[in-house]
């Protein structure tokens, strides 16, 4: 057992801890923050797999804003404990085994195929080391149509949440 | 350095997204089923990341980097149709937002 084993299974450990806690958790600011913990060991994950940049971004615009902006609104609307209703049996009983089988499904197919068995330290192009900058180049260049086209999909979600939370008179 | 299979990797990120799917047909509130799609968003990211590693290539982390983007994009108008919601119904339960259930 290696260092790099015990620290994913510690990372992974406190990815699905935090993720059932998310399901149990009665009140939302609880699964807000549980997932917070989700994104935190993600972002472990991340720098464990070489990719520094997205284990940064990870924490700042996701567990940061993204997050941020949960927390705020679950303030703002003052979203107490959950209320339990009977009026819908389907999510009890159709849900758990749904969740279960898709699991295992994903599981036994991605633990046999056969990129599964390499492993992650680039098996293709041995040990290539993925810097930020092959990314920034990857983005700027040959990405950057979509990456502008993302800013022109910010800015209608912008103004979409405006019109959507404006108070009409 | 890195010498845990890929297998693991997604493995671990099949069980979060099976989570996610979980929390997002097992919850009540609208708000805590736009935090399960943000888990089931973020299991496809590690999946992304996995790959791209065991594949030496930048392509799967530039996706990643969108699918932020668009997460970003998605919870700003998902929380501001909640808090519509919330004004027009006074709940957050979404068995109480029924006007389109057939």
């Amino acid at each position: 057992m290696s260092l790099p084993f015990i620290l994913f299974f510690v990372f992974a450990l406190i990815a699905i801890g935090g993720a059932v806690l998310l399901i149990v958790a009665r009140e939302p600011i609880h699964s807000a923050l549980s997932l917070i913990l989700v994104m935190m060991s993600l972002a472990g994950l991340y720098l464990m797999l070489g990719a520094e940049f997205i284990a940064s971004v990870q924490i700042i615009v996701y567990a940061g804003a993204i997050m941020v902006l949960f927390v705020f609104v679950i303030m703002l609307l003052n979203a107490g404990v959950e209320e339990r209703t009977d009026f819908s049996k389907m999510a009890k009983y159709a849900g758990i085994p749904l969740g279960i089988l898709l699991l295992l499904e994903l599981a036994h197919w991605m633990h046999h195929s056969l990129i599964g068995q390499t492993p992650a330290n680039g098996a293709g192009s041995a040990n290539v080391m993925v810097s930020t900058r092959d990314l920034s180049m990857q983005l700027f260049q040959k990405y950057l149509f979509p990456f502008e086209a993302t800013s022109i999909l910010i800015l209608i979600a912008i103004l979409g949440a405006l019109v959507l939370a404006k108070r009409d008179e | 350095m890195s010498v845990v299979p890929v297998a693991y990797y997604l493995v671990l990120s099949a069980v979060l997204f099976g989570l996610g799917v979980v929390a997002f047909v097992f919850k009540r509130n609208i708000i805590t089923i736009l935090l399960a799609i943000e888990l089931m968003l973020n299991a496809v990211n590690l999946a992304f990341v996995a790959f791209a590693r065991a594949w030496g290539q930048t392509d799967g982390l530039v996706f990643v980097f969108f699918v932020i983007v668009v997460a970003a994009a998605e919870s700003a108008v998902g929380l501001a149709i909640v808090i519509r919601i919330y004004q027009n119904r006074q709940t957050l339960n979404i068995e109480r937002v029924n006007l389109l259930k057939f």
